[in-house]
């Protein structure tokens, strides 16, 4: 039993993992660049082409993320039920999303996947059922609190780094992860064994929870 | 405020995956509005909805779509002022129509009232209000019911719950909460019907953490 699954669930979180080697730190972003130059050659800064679409309006930029995130999302939604036809319809939907909304975007909080994954996710919401869906209140970052650098390109790499959990993960758990995020769960079977690293999880809340303190101060 | 109770892991994942529904969405944006450690496990299951999306199959678009998107694109939306805070925060807000004075309180007996807010069906969300020293009259509730604390502080058989804290209550518990003495006690409280509570959440649960 995982011990996020305690009731009290922040204390585990920050106590000791009994859990297989955790890649933290400095480890971790050398395992990232390590990857990436294992998988071949450049890795396409998505951060930065999401912030020129931001902060200014670079269509180019948009172009790159298109031709990236679009057919993900087209995927995506077909996963989660739609036809062929109305995934396009969305798919292209949640892209002009991205560039409209693009204030909204927060590179030290969220890489552009997790960003374009919850405009997909509330597309597919919009699209299943007339309920609405009720958002927390926005964190804002003031004019004079733009997030460093270093934190920015966190996001993408952590990204990555889940990515590449989920990767190590036997098929058929990595299966059941993505049905309960493409909201398709009366088909999913569940596994006994399935679950995700849980270090890699725990430290990204520990960022996570890191930015937010940031910003309160 | 210092919150003690917290959403779930399997609340806050069902939340990011799009699958909660909108009565305990209310809860969970709301208590998120107001704990930062929440918000932070909430944007880690969505960074594992971003992973899935990263590491997903690919579709093609089709022939032309790119340039059709392109052609639509109009100025940005530009970023909202900050709203102030009032009593309720945002997402409360929007569902009561204004502040504590718009909220429609209905009478239940012994000074307690109610108020029904709008959400779909199949779960069904209320703000209650209880004088300070007063139990909560006809508490049975099928399926998990979760309350949020906004004012004052209620004690039940569990614990003490002050505000920004969350208990979720299942069916099994049987308890009798009362508001403390000193201050009227103000919550949100949303209960899922039981079948599809039961059987959404579990699932959702095991592929994360099931060790
Ligand atoms: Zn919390």
């Amino acid at each position: 039993m995982g011990m996020l699954l305690d009731a009290t669930p922040l204390r585990p979180i920050y106590g000791p993992a009994p859990v297989a080697p955790v890649i933290t730190g400095s480890n971790a972003f050398d395992w990232v660049k390590r990857q990436a130059l294992v998988s071949g050659g450049t890795e396409t800064d998505w951060a930065s082409l999401m912030l020129a679409v931001r902060d200014k309006q670079d269509r180019n930029a948009f172009a790159q993320l298109f031709r990236h995130f679009a057919p993900r999302v087209k995927a995506f939604l077909m996963k989660a039920g739609s036809d062929a036809a109305t995934a396009e319809e969305c798919a292209q939907d949640v892209m002009a999303t991205l560039w409209q909304k693009s204030h909204l975007y927060d590179p030290a909080r969220a890489s552009v996947a997790t960003w374009v994954f919850t405009i997909a996710r509330n597309r597919r919401i919009d699209m299943a059922r007339k309920a609405r869906r009720p958002e927390p209140e926005a964190v804002l970052w003031g004019p004079d609190e733009e997030p460093d650098q270093a934190d920015v390109y966190q996001a993408d790499q952590e990204t990555k780094r889940l990515s590449a959990a989920l990767a190590d993960l036997p098929e058929k758990q990595r299966a059941l992860i993505k049905r309960a995020f493409y909201g398709d769960l009366s088909h999913s079977e569940i596994a006994a064994e399935t679950g995700l690293p849980l270090g890699t999880i725990k430290s990204r809340i520990r960022l996570a929870l890191d930015r937010l303190r940031q910003k309160m101060t | 405020m210092t919150i003690r109770h917290h959403l779930s892991n399997p609340l806050l994942m069902a939340y990011a995956a799009g699958n909660l529904s909108e009565a305990f969405g209310l809860v969970v944006a709301t208590h998120i509005s107001l704990c930062d450690e929440c918000r932070a496990r909430l944007e880690t299951f969505e960074a594992v909805g971003g992973a899935v999306v990263d590491s997903a199959d690919t579709v093609a678009m089709a022939d032309g779509s790119l340039e059709s998107v392109l052609a639509r694109l109009g100025p940005q939306d530009a970023a909202p002022a900050p709203r102030k805070r009032g009593f309720f925060p945002a997402p409360l807000a929007d569902y009561v129509g204004g502040d504590l004075a718009a909220v429609h309180w209905r009478p239940l007996g012994m000074g307690v009232r109610q108020a029904i807010l709008p959400t779909a069906r199949g779960a069904s969300a209320r703000l209650l209000y209880i004088p300070a020293g007063q139990a909560v009259p006809d508490h049975g509730h099928r399926g998990t019911e979760l309350t949020l604390v906004l004012q004052g502080a209620f004690r039940d058989e569990s614990d003490r719950f002050g505000v920004g804290d969350v208990e979720i209550a299942t069916e099994d518990l049987e308890h009798t909460p009362v508001a403390e003495a000193g201050m009227d006690c103000i919550c949100l409280a949303a209960t899922d019907a039981p079948l599809r509570f039961r059987a959404m959440l579990p699932r959702l649960l095991q592929p994360i953490f099931r060790i």
